[in-house]
């Protein structure tokens, strides 16, 4: 009996044991559990999790803010694929340093070899992302580019005069019929000498429609609409129902010219801007448009010469309210609104009050039925201003501090980014009541949903970009880096799955799916489209012409070797121009090209294109040049010689590859 | 107390079951997470059909050559002949390849035989390219199986190794020299 008894205490042991071992060794959390747990980590970082050989779901655009660049990462990995040189130069492609790019970067103040980057924004089709083009503005000196998605490169630039501070930029129409681009500082108009207190009277406040052609994408200024010099902060269109309508925020209503973060936040109520641009076209039709003076560049790259070209425009049509009924009207939104963003349906218009708690959201219909009423508060310059009362639809009460930019989802949410309280807020479009929130532990600028500014988002995840990311990453001195964060928005709560590094300041970012992308993809120039002036598209084509002290050197490259490779009869004092030609017609087979001494950059040379590079050697000797991007076994021997005699020097120009006889 | 020993061994039995059914399907979890999403595949593998084709790419293509490729498929190298290179390739045609005494062939294609296969494959590459111009009589060419051959002009063409060349064709990554004859290394000869 004794026995029976410890088998008995043994067998429920083992039962204990084994039951233990149950729900402690393999048992799954239900759920409840915070981030921090350790399955749930796991969990997230299965999803995010992408195995060598898999390809990311997702293409991520970042601005890359002060860097004046564009970042392409891939979503879920958070990975790092391109930096794609827009406003700043670019030493590592040789972008704004090469003779074909320098175009690119020149405006009605010359040269510009760096800008802030702010708001990507990729074209859409029927108010989806189409995966053609991806635009974004330049902040400090007013610009807009267009970037090829087939081949990631920045293919044209379009400067907006009257302007100062592009900041409410690029965000287009929902067939990119325009990009838009508002001053965020007032300006005089024209611009000119006068005392800064004379604000309220010599400012104005423009806003630009830019036209895209929809067939080459080519942009240019279509008209510009004379506002009073509030700050316009940023901008959406509409979609669906309220297309042919842009909304932009404003601030400093007040008209202050210093120490704004007092004085432009005294009335409980900015604007919001709503710019009929239908109308718009109808009164250029009808000529009442003012044409006036305003110098701009526009700028073009060709995939045929490989080279861009700068044009300085020097007029652009402007329109007047006072002249136009109609033409814009004005939405009070309470706290000095930043972003303005529109639900996918095209009915709700989000203030995102960034001194406030609370999100106002207009409704389109109640816009329009109080314009039909002429239901006026006042009228500004020419502009009626609607009664708050009769455009609200509903308030999203104390969602959190500080609101600044909305996205939306495929299933009737929106999300909010909340910068002082730092989290995600998610609501529901229609009853805006909040269901969900997620804290970002810093301070949140923008958020991003694929697609979540268009009319079908594709709403799988949320990136949230995070400021002031102190002490998130290995410490690297007194800059740190900012931060992404990765979120599933899949289910009802939103679940924090990665975080990762950006380049600069990401102010904000446009997602596609990758499927929108990849079919357009351009893996080399074909060689007999080359178009370039100074090409040379097979060896028996290369040679070196002198035209005084200009030097054109018609040079070659493919694997493993330059032709020509020893060049001499060069002079101190020679401007030598490289223009050399990939003659390879292989996907992701560049060439480099770095010859000693030269006051510039690298040449990296596409497959089928010509890039020229200027080298003025100021000293005799003999100097080596060579291929800077690994392209083959014998990529160490891709090398060549220059012989640089002095001026006087009697040496004949002569060029060469290999033993045959020297071509002179 | 028959029936207690019983119900010992039974819970017992079941605690073993569920502390190695535990193990094992962690196993499992960390396989499926890992295992078959991994999915490795070589630069041969990569579908470009627009830039110009490789010297793999050129070879499948070629009804002269389907030994070649058999051969290059049995020892592993199509990754090899998709590198950026350069490489020139000697490529012995099909005819070439029936000159080779009766069941030479059939042996090198058998799994046990592969390095060997990969040696005398690579004695038909050069690291380079080589144009049937730049081989001039006399000259020692190294190949990728590390021999020295060598290179005869004869008034009725270029011979590398006692094979004739008997037309060219450009890869993206190098040179086929199409030979008439299959080149074996001098310690399998």
């Amino acid at each position: 009996m004794r026995n029976l008894t410890i088998i008995r205490s043994l067998a429920w042991l083992a039962l204990w044991g084994g039951g233990m071992a149950l729900l402690s060794g393999c048992g799954q959390p239900n759920g409840s559990g915070t981030a921090a747990g350790g399955a749930l980590r796991s969990r997230a970082a299965e999803k995010v999790y992408v195995a060598p050989g898999e390809k990311d779901e997702f293409y991520a655009f970042m601005s890359g803010g002060f860097s004046g660049q564009v970042s392409v990462h891939g979503l879920p990995s958070g990975r790092l694929f391109k930096i794609i040189p827009v406003f700043s130069v670019d030493a590592e492609k040789g972008y704004g340093f090469n003779e074909e790019t320098k175009a690119m970067l020149n405006t009605s103040h010359g040269f510009i070899p760096w800008d802030d980057s702010h708001h990507p924004e990729l074209s859409q089709t029927n108010g989806e992302t189409d995966g053609r083009w991806l635009f974004i503005n330049a902040n400090n000196t007013p610009r807009i580019a267009r970037i090829d998605l087939s081949t990631f490169e920045t293919v044209e630039i379009v400067e907006i005069p009257n302007s100062g501070g592009n900041h409410s930029s690029p965000f287009t129409t929902e067939n990119t019929e325009y990009v838009v681009a508002g001053t965020r500082f007032g300006v005089p108009y024209p611009q000119q000498d006068v005392p800064i207190s004379s604000y309220a009277e010599k400012f104005k406040g423009m806003l630009t429609y830019v036209k895209v052609d929809p067939e080459t994408g080519h942009m240019d200024i279509a008209f510009q609409i004379l506002l009073p010099a509030f700050d316009y902060d940023l901008a959406h269109s509409g979609k669906g129902k309220s297309h042919g309508w842009t909304f932009f925020t404003s601030y400093n209503t007040e008209q202050k010219y210093s120490l704004l973060e007092v004085a432009a936040s005294q009335r409980d109520k900015d604007f919001i801007a709503a710019v009929n641009w239908k109308k718009a076209e109808e009164y250029l039709a009808q000529g009442k448009y003012h044409e006036v003076p305003a110098r701009y560049a526009v700028n073009r790259y060709s995939d045929e010469t490989h080279m861009a070209t700068s044009t300085i425009k020097e007029k652009v049509k402007v329109l007047i309210p006072e002249e136009c009924p109609g033409l814009v009207y004005f939405l009070p939104t309470p706290k000095s609104p930043h972003g303005v963003d529109v639900d996918p349906t095209g009915e709700y218009i989000i203030g995102n009050g960034k001194l406030s708690a609370d999100l106002t959201v207009h409704s389109f219909t109640k816009m329009m039925q109080a314009i039909q009423n002429e239901s006026f508060e006042t009228v500004i310059e020419g502009i009626p201003v609607l009664k708050y009362e009769d455009v609200v639809a509903g308030v999203v009460k104390e969602a959190g501090l500080g609101p600044l930019h909305t996205e939306f989802d495929d299933r009737g949410y929106g999300y909010t980014s909340f910068f002082i309280s730092s989290e995600v807020v998610k609501w529901k479009v229609g009853t805006w009541e909040v269901v969900d929130r997620a804290p970002t532990f810093y301070s949140i600028g923008h958020l991003m949903i694929p697609g979540g500014d268009t009319r079908k988002p594709q709403g799988k995840y949320l990136v949230a970009l995070n400021k002031i990311t102190k002490d998130r990453y290995l410490p690297t001195g007194p800059e740190l880096c900012h931060a992404a964060q990765l979120y599933d928005i899949s289910g009802d709560k939103m679940e924090l799955l990665l975080d990762f590094p950006t380049l600069g300041e990401p102010h904000y970012a446009q997602g596609i799916s990758a499927d929108r992308i990849i079919p357009r993809q351009k893996k080399f120039f074909k060689l007999e489209e080359n178009a370039h002036p100074y090409s040379a598209k097979g060896e028996k084509e290369t040679r070196v012409e002198r035209k005084g002290d200009e030097v054109h050197v018609y040079m070659t490259t493919i694997r493993s070797h330059f032709a020509p490779d020893n060049i001499e009869g060069i002079k101190v004092g020679d401007k030598v121009y490289f223009h050399v030609t990939n003659l390879e017609q292989d996907w992701d087979v560049p060439h480099g090209f770095a010859i000693m001494g030269a006051n510039n950059a690298e040449l990296l040379v596409m497959p089928g294109q010509t890039e020229t590079l200027l080298w003025e050697p100021k000293a005799e000797g003999v100097y080596p040049f060579y291929c800077t991007d690994f392209c083959s076994a014998l990529h160490q021997e891709m090398q060549g010689y220059v012989r640089v005699s002095p001026r006087n020097a009697d040496v004949a120009l002569k060029w060469w590859l290999g033993e045959e006889e020297p071509v002179q | 107390m028959k029936q207690q020993l019983s119900l010992f061994l039974v819970l017992g039995i079941a605690s073993v079951w569920f502390l190695t059914a535990c193990q094992s399907d962690k196993g499992d979890e960390r396989a499926a997470a890992t295992a078959p999403t991994v999915r490795m595949k070589g630069q041969s593998a990569v579908i470009d059909p627009d830039s110009k084709p490789n010297i793999l790419q050129i070879a499948l293509n070629s009804p002269d050559h389907t030994t070649l490729v058999e051969a290059v498929k049995a020892a592993q190298l199509e990754d090899v002949l998709t590198n950026a290179g350069p490489l020139t390739v000697f490529a012995p045609t099909n005819e070439a390849f029936a000159q080779l005494p009766q069941g030479t062939l059939e042996e090198l294609l058998k799994p046990e035989n592969k390095q060997t296969l990969a040696r005398i494959i690579k004695f038909h590459a050069a690291p380079g390219k080589f144009s049937e111009q730049m081989l001039r009589d006399g000259m020692d060419l190294f190949m990728a199986s590390g021999h020295y051959v060598k290179v005869e002009k004869k008034p009725d063409g270029t011979y590398v190794h006692g094979a004739k060349i008997l037309s060219t064709v450009e890869a993206s990554n190098g040179l086929i020299h199409v030979v008439d004859k299959v080149m074996l290394p001098p310690e399998l000869q």
